[in-house]
């Protein structure tokens, strides 16, 4: 029965990532115009992809690490209290946290770009508060693009969240105040450990796409703001340097695949989905 | 309390049990802690406030990004650019068929992960789940080396082959946390009834995962319709949805964009709200 799909994802993704390999481990010839692809463990093609885009490579990790935080912290409090304060409202609340995520992700993207424009509401009224400089603006910064990174991936932190908070019984709750315990104590010894499953699902599932995404560098950042996502785009499909482009591809999903690997590992895959 | 943590349990509860219910500064952290959820759920509907805003929107110029004055001659000519129409067409098209067959594949592997426990599943599950957590990034990309080291031209066929490849391991483990629950000795009890394999397999499996099976449809299929940056990659000159509002945004943004957008939402909306009539239970995705 897993056959058919194995033999799909062996030709469909097994064999590319080592096509992938192949070509981060070749050299470029030939012209301009017929490039040629020659395999010859070309390690350089490492040692120049680490020299070259160094910044970019931070600025993607940092970036995601970033957005995963701020993912954390505003979609904890909406999940607890989807799980514990909602009653019946608790389907209405799920539904209409789904909702935004079904208009297409380059629309939403756009949308900030409206909302966060140079003579937008949002940059008048910081400005007006004194929060930012008169001719201080958001868009092309790192905050825009941290800040859509964070948009565009929140439900799935909103989701593992809600679904582990909601698997605890309450009654621990109680429990914990009847012994005296205060509120945050509560938090800190009952619900966060007792959490802990969904925020590493979560922050796995925002860190990802963030740190491969060049979209929202694209759309809401500016030439300071490129992260690997945009330079494998373009090496690819616009300069078509494949063997460097590859050879950053490779980097980027060595680093994650070690992750998630560590992952599968400690706590299976039941969370992920 | 005890009855009410049971209602909990149960999923029937009419309140969830209120924690805070003795003095002062609990019933405020409660206030604050709803205020803030508040705030988050109108931060994720800004952005869509504002697409559906625009779509009344009369730009002047080529972008639209400023307000310039109300109007309805957007939504009284949704399809007014060809291109888009047509972009949106392929993308619906293209996740019906990519659906269609990574549906098969995905739940007859969801299926038998459930099932039986075998050598190295673990393993497979691992394997499985790796397509969904590789950067979509590096996906496109190895796809794109495939298909030019096979020499395929990149066209409609490159992109249902990756659609599909994303989605077998989306479908599988959806299915799969919904049919965990369900008691296979029912298939035992069909058939010590007399029913064969196929007729139990008709009557007594299928029904009962069918849920899971449609849920893991719907949001395969927004997936697919939703994909940027695989697609990017393997498209070549085709032109999907995703794709012609990325071309957009570099010439000209119409605001027919936001009126198909708010199109999809409504009805997406509206299929949400038949769903959850139709199960009344939980709406967990």
């Amino acid at each position: 029965m897993i056959l058919p799909a194995l033999i799909y994802l062996g030709i469909f993704f097994v064999v590319p990532f080592v096509s992938l390999a192949r070509t981060s481990l070749s050299s470029m010839g030939g012209s301009v115009f017929l490039p040629t692809l020659t395999f010859s463990w070309n390690f350089g093609n490492y040692a120049d992809a680490f020299s070259h885009y160094r910044d970019q490579i931070f600025r993607s990790f940092s970036y995601a690490f970033v957005a995963t935080v701020l993912c954390l912290l505003l979609a904890f409090p909406l999940a607890y209290v989807i799980a514990f304060k909602a009653g019946r409202y608790k389907n209405l609340l799920l539904g209409l946290v789904i909702l935004p995520f079904f208009v297409t992700f380059l629309i939403r993207t756009i949308a900030w770009k409206t909302i966060l424009a140079d003579d937008g509401l949002v940059v008048s009224a910081l400005g007006a508060v004194g929060l930012l400089p008169s001719e201080g603006r958001l868009l092309s910064t790192s905050w825009a693009v941290i800040g859509g990174l964070t948009y565009n991936w929140i439900i799935f932190m909103i989701l593992p969240l809600y679904v582990s908070l909601e698997k605890i019984d309450p009654r621990l709750l109680e429990a914990s105040k009847d012994l005296y315990s205060t509120a945050p104590r509560s938090f800190r010894k009952v619900i966060l450990p007792l959490s802990m499953p969904g925020v590493l699902a979560g922050s796995m599932l925002v860190f990802i796409p963030s740190v491969g995404d060049f979209i929202n560098a694209d759309y809401l950042g500016s030439t300071q703001t490129t992260m690997i996502g945009n330079v494998i785009q373009k090496q690819f499909l616009v300069v078509k340097d494949y063997p460097a482009a590859a050879a950053l591809s490779m980097v980027l999903m060595v680093i994650i695949l070690v992750g998630v690997l560590l992952y599968t590992r400690a706590l299976g895959t039941e969370d992920l989905v | 309390m005890t009855t009410q943590a049971g209602a909990v349990a149960a999923g029937t509860t009419e309140d969830a049990p209120k924690p805070k219910t003795v003095k002062g500064g609990g019933k405020w952290g409660d206030l604050m802690l709803r205020i803030i959820a508040g705030l988050v759920l109108l931060y994720l509907f800004l952005p869509i406030f504002v697409i559906v805003l625009f779509s009344f929107n009369n730009p002047q110029g080529k972008f639209n990004y400023t307000w310039q004055g109300f109007t309805l001659n957007n939504w009284l000519n949704p399809f007014k650019y060809p291109a888009l129409t047509e972009a949106l067409k392929l993308s619906l098209n293209v996740a019906a068929v990519s659906t269609s067959i990574a549906l098969v594949f995905g739940t007859l592997v969801a299926i038998a992960l459930v099932r039986q426990r075998f050598r190295g599943d673990r393993a497979m599950d691992t394997f499985l789940v790796l397509p969904l957590t590789a950067p979509e990034v590096v996906m496109g990309a190895s796809l794109l080396t495939l298909f030019l080291d096979l020499g395929w031209a990149a066209g409609y066929t490159t992109i249902v082959i990756a659609h599909i490849a994303f989605q077998i391991s989306f479908i599988a483990m959806t299915v799969r946390a919904r049919v965990r629950g369900f008691d296979w000795t029912l298939e035992d009890a069909s058939m010590d009834l007399g029913a064969s394999p196929t007729r139990t397999f008709f009557k007594v499996t299928l029904p009962l995962i069918v849920p899971g099976i449609v849920a893991a449809a719907m949001l395969s299929f927004a997936l697919s319709l939703d994909d940027f940056i695989v697609t990017y990659f393997v498209s070549g000159s085709t032109v999907t949805y995703p794709l012609y509002v990325n071309a957009a945004v570099k010439a000209a943004v119409p605001p027919q964009i936001n009126v198909l957008a708010t199109a999809i939402l409504v009805i997406s909306l509206l299929l949400l709200a038949v769903g959850t009539l139709y199960r009344r239970k939980r709406i967990d995705v």
